[in-house]
Formats: structure tokens, C-alpha cells, sequence
């Protein structure tokens, strides 16, 4: 049995106190909050929400590499598809728009188990190439496709009302909207890591054949996280397309599965903040650097070196150790 | 040491003409093994000899080229090995097999899940194992760990790092243990405490163990199996299997000799 075993998350690396239950981390969770609920009224709110999404996108996708230790290069597939979808149902069905992000999120973790299926019985890189070729496919079939618009994508998505009735047609009201969309997502993952079968998670990812003797069943363990991580990612797009009002090819494209994985990286792979810390950084840069044009890429791949040479263990991956908490 | 009751129960264990073959190099070759209810039963050959392919043979995380495997009178050949684990037959490994960032509670604890069943409750708090804590206390105890029940494994020596796989294995609660070499690396106390561990164990379970130190495998074995060049040279027990010339031949030239 060959076994690919990413390297040791950062929250979990030496020296740092393993006892993380949930109550140690309840100040900063207090602190992240308190951050989000002042910040609409500072800084605007589209530009926070895109960050909300992100967050959650790469918080979903910490749940499969930092916790089973699995890389999916495919990973905007779930994201993108999630976003055609219910925008596809909030204008063409007209659905509300918690049926909408709700459609989103249950056909990325439709796909998600079709994808996970067919590519978990492959370790390491192999894995990795079976998502991206997947994804790559997908994002083909929506370039054709009929009902995603083409190049075009899906416009004047409608944001509708919540539960029918409040507007979400005022950027404040979304904005707490999609926070709390956020916050469950979070909440969500923080329980699933502390959960018996987070428990089993962290097994697998720490030694597979071990498990294995132990009578786990790695595949399946490897599976469920596979669809809870595509469900939420789909979470996030769903929310993204029809806050923005548009699902677009940018969504599907394999950049996107790049600037997750950056994200998640510089943040610190495998730890709580880690995902949500990356996201804000990596979305700043874009958005400041935006005049650069095509040298975005080009600052992103720097800091990508800087990040691998400089901290391994990402921005809240170094913090945690010298704190010497998890984070 | 062998009684007459030992030597006639049903087989625990059973295979018949063993073979497993690496592109052209045979490391086990038609090895039929008889594994008997309540016996430590010793596993032992020189270095290459292919007691650990034996091993990954019988828990089937190698597929077998020949030969079959019964457990409990059942085929097992086919099983997978998460399978072959659910009935009751649980390994050790040669390098130490922890999970190096949980703690050693953790580490035990995880093994004790097991016996909920198939763990897929991710909505459920940790809390719902807090239960299984004393139980993990006390398998931690049994092999000496209990100082260092928060500390993760990574951090542990590697003597006790084996220590916590052993408990790890036993948590299982295993009607057929195998250790492979569970004394590696160990220093003079370790070894005496878990080859005393061992046989405690050994008591109530049956156990089938690959042991370099003969000294251990003296004390504590019922029946000796020798392997060679992945055959058996010899079966008995240690005043037997000592006096065979085909054994001290095999060994001569070793660092056992
Ligand atoms: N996956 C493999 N592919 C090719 N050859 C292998 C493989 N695994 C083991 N071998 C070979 O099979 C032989 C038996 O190896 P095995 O590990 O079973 O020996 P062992 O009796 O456990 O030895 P030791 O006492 O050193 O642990 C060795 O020559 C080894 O090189
Ligand atoms: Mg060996």
C-alpha cells in the first residue's frame, strides 16, 4: 500500500499544545466577529462579502487538505457550478433566494461525490491530476453549455428576498446575510474537525495503513469529507453569484482552484484561522493591485515563493507556534 | 511449555502453502502456518527472511500470489484489510505506527472508537467520547504511559512510541494480536515490561509475534515458527527449535548467531 502524506499541518506542528478544543479558540472566534459586524459600516460592503465568500471557499477546502491531507486541484468545479446554479434558479426558476444558494450547494455536493468517487482511490499527485482533468472537463462543458451562458455567463442574477421577505436588494442587509451564511459554514467545519469522525479524519491524514488496521475504512472517511468540502465550496459560490449577480467562466477556471490553494497556503494549512486570513490578504491584493493589470499573477506567484520559503506554515500556521496555541 | 489442550484445539489461524512473489523474487514461499487458540506463537528468521511480508499477507495489505488464509475456519483470502481487522485480527508494524500529532490519549482513543462502529457522526460533539477515556487511561498505564496522556506521540521516544502502538492495538481488544517486533528499539526496562505485557495479554488472546530478541522469545513464546528465505525451516518449541542444525545454520553468520 504506497501512501502520499502531506506534510504535518501547521497547527499541529511541533511544541504547540495539542488540547484545542473548541474553548480555546473562543476569544479569537469573539474578536473575528465582533471584526465583521463593525467592519461593513468602515470598509464597503460588496468588497467585504467577496471576501466572506472566499473565506468560506477556503475554509471548505482546509477541511480536505489540512484535515485528510488530500490536495484537489478541481476545486473552483464546485465553487463555479454552485454559482451557475442558483443563479440559474434564482432568475430561470425564480426561486427565493435561500432555495437558490441551497440548489448551488446541493449540486456541488452531488458533484462532489461523483468527483470524490472516481478520483479517491488514487493517492497523492494522481489524485490531484484526476480533480484538475475533471475540473478542466467541467469547465469546457460550460463554456458550451446552454443554460450557463457561455462567455457571457448568467447576468442580472436577482438578489430577491430573504424568506420573502426582507430586500436584499441593500448592500448592508446582504452583507449580514451572507455573514451569517459564513458563520454556520464556519461553525460547521469547527465541529466536524471536533466531531468522533473528525477524530478518524485526522487518523487517516496522520497514517493511512495504520487506520486501516485499526478496521477504519479510509475511503469512505476520505469520501464524506470529499462532499462536505464540495457542498460547502458550493455554499460559497452559490452565496458569490447571486450577491454579485453573476456567474461567470472565472468561477470554473482552474485559476480559481489556484488562488484557493495560495489562499489556504499562506494562511497555514490546517489550522482554524489559517483559510479566512489567506482569503482577506490574497482578495486585498487583487483589489489594490488592480491597476497592475496581468501583474497581479505575477505579485501573487511572489508571495506564493515568499510564503513556501519564508513560513511554511502560513501567516496564522507561525503565529500559533509562537503563541504556542493552536489557532 | 506446550500443553496437550494447545496442541489440538481448532485453529485460530490457518494457511495453506503461502506464496508471495516480487516480480520474480520470492519472499514467501508456500508457508503453511497453524496458528492455535490462547498461544504466543513466535514468529522468527533471520534479517530478509519475509516474516513482515508474512504479515502483510495474513492482515492482506499484500495480496497473497498463492495460498490460503483461514481465520476462524473462514476464507479470508479475499478480505480487505479494514476487513480482516473487523474480525478480530489486529497488527502492529515493524517501524512504530502512531498517529505522531495526536496524543497519546488521542491515539488510543481513536482505536477505542472503533468499537462504536463505523464513526461517521461529524455532527456529533467529541464530547460523545469522553466515555472512553478511563478505558484509554488504563491501556496507557498498562504499558507505562500514563505521564504522558496530553503529550502528541511525535514527541515520544521511540521505545514508548512502540509502547503506544501496542496499547493502541490492544485497545482493539483483538482476538489475534500481531506484533512485529514489538521491542525494537527499546531499552532493557521497556523490553521486560512489555514482554511481561505481552504475556499478560497472551493469557486471555492469541498471540502470533515476530521477535528478534531471543531472550524475549524464550520467556514468553508456547511455539516457535523459523522462517528462512521465505520457507519454514523449523517448528517447535525454544528447546527444539534451538537444538535444529537447519536453525543454527540459518542464523550462523548473524548478528544472532
Ligand atoms: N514490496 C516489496 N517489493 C519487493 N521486495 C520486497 C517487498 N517487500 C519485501 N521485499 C523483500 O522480501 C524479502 C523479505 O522481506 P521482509 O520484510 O518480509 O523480511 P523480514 O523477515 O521482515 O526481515 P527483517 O527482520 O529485516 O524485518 C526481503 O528480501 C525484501 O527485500
Ligand atoms: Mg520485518
Amino acid at each position: 500500500m504506497t501512501t502520499h502524506r502531506v506534510e504535518a499541518p501547521a497547527g499541529v506542528q511541533g511544541g504547540v499544545s495539542r488540547r484545542d478544543d473548541v474553548r480555546s479558540l473562543r476569544i479569537p472566534i469573539l474578536a473575528m466577529v465582533l471584526l465583521a459586524v463593525v467592519a461593513p459600516f468602515v470598509i464597503y460592503p460588496v468588497f467585504l462579502m467577496k471576501m466572506l465568500c472566499f473565506a468560506l471557499f477556503a475554509c471548505a477546502f482546509n477541511l480536505l487538505i489540512g484535515y485528510v491531507g488530500l490536495l484537489s486541484f478541481g476545486h473552483a468545479l464546485f465553487f463555479g457550478a454552485a454559482g451557475y446554479l442558483a443563479g440559474h434558479a434564482a432568475k430561470v426558476w425564480g426561486l427565493p433566494f435561500e432555495l437558490a444558494v441551497l440548489t448551488g450547494t446541493a449540486t456541488a455536493a452531488l458533484l462532489g461525490l461523483v468527483v470524490g468517487g472516481l478520483a479517491i482511490r488514487s493517492q497523492g499527485i494522481y489524485f490531484s491530476m484526476i480533480t484538475l482533468a475533471l475540473a478542466q472537463m467541467f469547465f469546457f462543458y460550460c463554456l458550451r453549455a446552454q443554460f450557463t451562458g457561455g462567455e457571457d455567463g448568467i447576468q442580472a442574477i436577482p438578489r430577491g428576498k430573504l424568506l420573502g421577505l426582507v430586500s436584499l436588494d441593500n448592500n448592508l442587509t446582504m452583507y449580514f446575510v451572507v455573514l451569517a451564511i459564513f458563520l454556520f459554514g464556519f461553525f460547521f467545519i469547527l465541529r466536524v474537525i471536533h466531531s468522533p469522525f473528525g477524530q478518524v479524519m485526522k487518523a487517516v491524514r496522520e497514517n493511512e495503513p495504520r487506520a486501516v488496521s485499526l478496521g477504519y475504512k479510509a475511503d469512505h472517511y476520505k469520501l464524506i469529507t470529499f462532499v462536505l468540502s464540495a457542498g460547502l465550496s458550493g455554499l460559497a459560490g452559490g452565496t458569490k453569484s447571486i450577491v454579485f449577480q453573476l456567474a461567470s467562466l472565472t468561477d470554473v477556471h482552474w485559476g480559481t482552484s489556484g488562488e484557493v490553494i495560495l489562499m489556504v497556503l499562506l494562511g497555514g494549512l490546517g489550522t482554524v484561522f489559517g483559510p479566512i486570513v489567506g482569503a482577506v490578504v490574497i482578495i486585498c491584493v487583487e483589489s489594490y493591485l488592480a491597476g497592475l493589470g496581468g501583474w497581479v499573477t505575477v505579485v501573487q506567484g511572489a508571495l506564493f515563493v515568499v510564503c513556501v520559503l519564508a513560513f511554511r506554515r502560513g501567516i496564522i500556521g507561525e503565529l500559533s507556534r509562537v503563541l504556542h496555541r493552536p489557532l | 511449555m506446550l500443553d496437550s489442550a494447545r496442541q489440538t484445539a481448532e485453529p485460530l489461524l490457518e494457511t495453506h502453502g503461502l506464496t508471495k512473489e516480487f516480480r520474480g523474487f520470492v519472499a514467501v514461499k508456500n508457508v503453511s502456518l497453524t496458528v492455535r487458540p490462547g498461544t504466543i506463537h513466535a514468529l522468527i528468521g533471520p534479517n530478509g527472511a519475509g516474516k513482515t511480508t508474512c504479515f502483510n499477507l495474513l492482515t492482506k495489505f499484500l495480496t497473497p500470489s498463492a495460498g490460503t488464509i483461514k481465520f476462524k475456519g473462514q476464507n479470508i483470502t479475499s478480505d480487505r484489510p479494514a476487513d480482516v481487522a473487523r474480525r478480530g485480527v489486529v497488527r502492529s508494524f515493524q517501524i512504530s505506527a502512531v498517529f505522531p500529532h495526536l496524543t497519546v490519549l488521542e491515539n488510543i482513543r481513536v482505536a477505542l472508537q472503533r468499537k462504536r462502529g463505523s464513526s461517521f457522526d461529524f455532527w456529533r460533539s467529541e464530547r460523545a467520547l469522553k466515555d472512553l477515556e478511563p478505558r484509554a487511561n488504563e491501556l496507557a498505564e498498562a504499558v507505562g504511559l500514563q505521564d504522558f496522556l496530553h503529550t502528541p506521540a511525535v514527541e515520544l521516544p521511540y521505545g514508548r512510541k512502540r509502547a503506544l502502538e501496542i496499547a493502541t492495538t490492544l485497545a482493539l481488544d483483538p482476538e489475534l494480536l500481531l506484533l512485529d517486533e514489538p521491542t525494537a528499539g527499546m531499552g532493557h526496562e521497556d523490553v521486560d515490561r512489555i514482554a511481561a505485557l505481552i504475556k499478560r495479554v497472551g493469557a486471555s488472546r492469541t498471540v502470533l509475534m515476530v521477535e528478534h530478541n531471543l531472550k524475549v522469545v524464550a520467556n514468553i513464546s508456547h511455539i516457535i515458527t523459523v522462517l528462512a528465505r521465505g520457507e519454514v525451516l523449523a517448528e517447535g518449541d525454544y528447546a527444539a527449535v534451538s537444538k535444529n542444525k537447519d536453525v543454527m545454520q540459518a542464523y550462523m553468520g548473524t548478528e544472532h548467531a
